[in-house]
């Protein structure tokens, strides 16, 4: 049984691939006119911008709202998946009735590049060498992401958007667009995240990486070419990382210590715990729709995240003077960005003079409360939406819309 | 004042039902200025001050239910604590700072006091005055912590545990090097004392409300 969970996967049929090439998205190019000047110092072209739109763009284009999606989340936001065949990531924030309602608003979202879902990411083609971009693709920043999805509201022909609203690596891109374009940001939700990564946060992200890259099909980022895919490191990355967005709390009250099919414990290495059980399947489902060099790509751009480092050191620096609404979210049992690293958030936001709600969401479910159905969390995001888009003079949903 | 503020309650035309103390405070607020409310509830006098005085209204509350009542009304309000929170914002970020019958209930009220006229130009407090006669007189002949209809927690219960009479908050401002302003004391029915002798005020306000600046 030792292995079990890891399973050989031939690239040919690897999920990511197919994504990466010919997304169910809608797709954007952008060509050798219109480069991407990265923060590493070089410019990327050609760009290739995969997303999602929900809802219609009202006649002022005052209704559009950018939701950016976390480490190895994607554009499918309130569709089904076109791998998983599961529900969108943020189903519970986004659809018709929703806080995020797609009757009344034009909800947009892009798979970040670096990413594997049809933004151009280390699996696409490098159209200099032909060959996939493997490690030869930039490192990617947060900043990076950000004004990639710029280009993309850009295209759409919308000059200010409504809001722009995610959770953990998706609130970094919510806070560096309100440092960036505050112009452009009426109200912005950053939530469950942190304006820096932390010692711990990098750690972990390292620990994920040398998963990967100790996997003998990693073959020095050129796998794809070779046949091959780092599945077993790729997994072991995904359940180190799965267990920090959940909370001791949570794990001990779903698993507990509780036996997998068994009344005893097998005295092997087999999954003898449920909990176990669980991490392993997290880990081998994941690889059939991520890619292991896109794992590197946004894990460093998390890692690389400081946003008061561009604004001398001085987090109320980046929101000096901003004319935006912020809604900051946190949840108490967050151990991954904990509250600590939101109140440090609101405190620059307030020395900068910016307009800044906040509130602590107790939840015994960790990090991952942003994506689930938590009440208080979906209230305060209603009620924040809606005080914007009466403020923005948006009609409100046709009634029976639900 | 009190008249022009009667006034102004009975041709309110918006449906926020409005405490008496409520709209003293209100009334001390320029137009179009910069308020904090430290303790602000759901958020009721936050939003007569953004509809009547135009302000930047910005809140603080303990309660996660205030902050999402506030934030439903699109109010910028933080969930936090007076004790420990108002040490974030930045010297005289605000015009106003208010703390509207929470002092009694904050760990430190003169630490509370002091960021209040750090961080803004002026200080606005109002609280339950425990020097009322009815009070007195329930803890002198009662022989029992005193009840009434401000102050209905049994001692047990009680969030306050900073009780102050107006003489003892006159006092602290003294000590804080900090300068009345304007005051006012309310009786049992809330409508203001004619009076404005401290000592009167300390015994038959049921309420104190007071503007405060810094004397430098």
């Amino acid at each position: 049984m030792i292995g079990s969970f890891v399973q050989f996967v031939p690239a040919s049929k690897a999920a990511g691939l197919r994504e990466v090439d010919a997304p169910n998205s809608l797709v954007v190019h952008f060509g050798a006119d219109r480069p991407l000047k990265m923060d590493a110092g070089v410019s990327l072209s050609p760009l290739t911008i995969a997303y999602q739109t929900y809802g219609d763009l009202n006649a002022n284009k005052s209704n559009a709202i950018l939701v950016c999606h976390a480490l190895t989340g994607d554009q499918h936001v309130a569709n089904e998946h076109p791998i998983t065949g599961k529900a969108g990531w943020w189903h519970t924030m986004v659809g018709p009735g929703r806080p995020i309602d797609t009757n009344r608003y034009f909800v947009i979202a892009s798979n970040v590049i670096g990413g594997c879902m049809g933004t151009t990411g280390p699996a696409s083609l490098n159209p200099a060498t032909g060959r996939p971009y493997g490690l030869d693709l930039p490192v990617v920043t947060i900043k990076d992401m950000v004004h990639a999805q710029a280009m993309l509201i850009d295209h759409l022909g919308i000059d200010m958007l409504l809001c722009v609203a995610g959770g953990s690596m998706g609130g970094m891109q919510v806070l560096q667009w309100a440092a960036s374009f505050p112009d452009r940001v009426f109200a912005a939700m950053p939530i469950a995240t942190a304006a820096r990564h932390s010692s711990q946060n990098i750690a972990f992200h390292e620990v994920g990486r040398q998963a990967v890259m100790a996997d003998p099909d990693w073959r020095q980022g050129r796998y794809l070419e070779e046949g091959v895919i780092p599945t077993k490191g790729l997994a072991v990355a995904r359940m180190a990382a799965h267990i920090t967005y959940l909370s001791d709390e949570a794990l001990q009250s779903k698993f507990g210590r509780k036996l997998q099919d068994r009344s005893a414990p097998t005295f092997s290495f087999d999954a003898d715990f449920q909990i176990e059980n669980y991490l392993r399947y997290q880990g081998t489902s994941f690889v059939d729709r991520f890619d292991a060099n896109s794992y590197l790509y946004v894990t460093r751009a998390c890692d690389y995240f400081d946003l008061a480092a561009d604004y001398g050191g001085s987090l109320a620096h980046a929101f000096k003077g901003s004319k935006s609404r912020f809604c900051v979210v946190s949840f108490n049992s967050d151990w991954l960005y904990p509250t600590q690293a939101s109140r440090a958030i609101v405190h620059a936001l307030n020395a900068g003079g910016a307009s800044v709600s906040f509130v602590d969401i107790e939840t015994d479910r960790g990090h991952d409360a942003f994506l689930l159905d938590t009440p208080e969390f979906i209230a305060t995001s209603r009620g924040f939406l809606d005080a914007a888009a009466r403020a923005r003079g948006i009609a409100p949903a046709k009634s029976g819309a639900i | 004042m009190t008249a022009k503020t009667r006034a102004n309650d009975t041709q309110r035309t918006h449906t926020i039902p409005a405490r008496v103390d409520l709209l003293l405070i209100a009334d001390m607020v320029e137009p179009r200025s910069r308020v904090l409310d430290v303790g602000c509830g759901d958020g009721t006098l936050l939003r007569l001050l953004a509809e009547e005085k135009e302000v930047d209204a910005r809140g603080i509350e303990l309660s996660q239910r205030g902050v999402n009542d506030c934030v439903a009304k699109g109010l910028s309000v933080i969930q936090g604590d007076a004790d420990t929170d108002l040490a974030g914002y930045p010297d005289k970020a605000f015009d106003y700072v208010i703390l509207s019958q929470t002092l009694q209930a904050t760990r430190q009220p003169r630490k509370v006091l002091e960021q209040m006229l750090r961080i803004g130009r002026h200080a606005i407090v109002s609280f339950p005055n425990f020097g009322h006669w009815r009070i007195r007189l329930q803890v002198a002949f009662g022989g029992h912590m005193p009840l009434t209809r401000n102050l209905s927690c049994a001692w047990y219960e009680t969030p306050n545990i900073h009780f102050c009479t107006i003489q003892d908050f006159i006092t602290l401002v003294r000590e804080i090097d900090a300068r009345i302003e304007r005051g006012v004391a309310l009786d049992h029915s809330g409508v203001p004392l004619n009076y404005s002798e401290p000592w009167i005020w300390n015994l038959f306000g049921e309420q104190g409300v007071f503007r405060l600046t810094r004397k430098r």
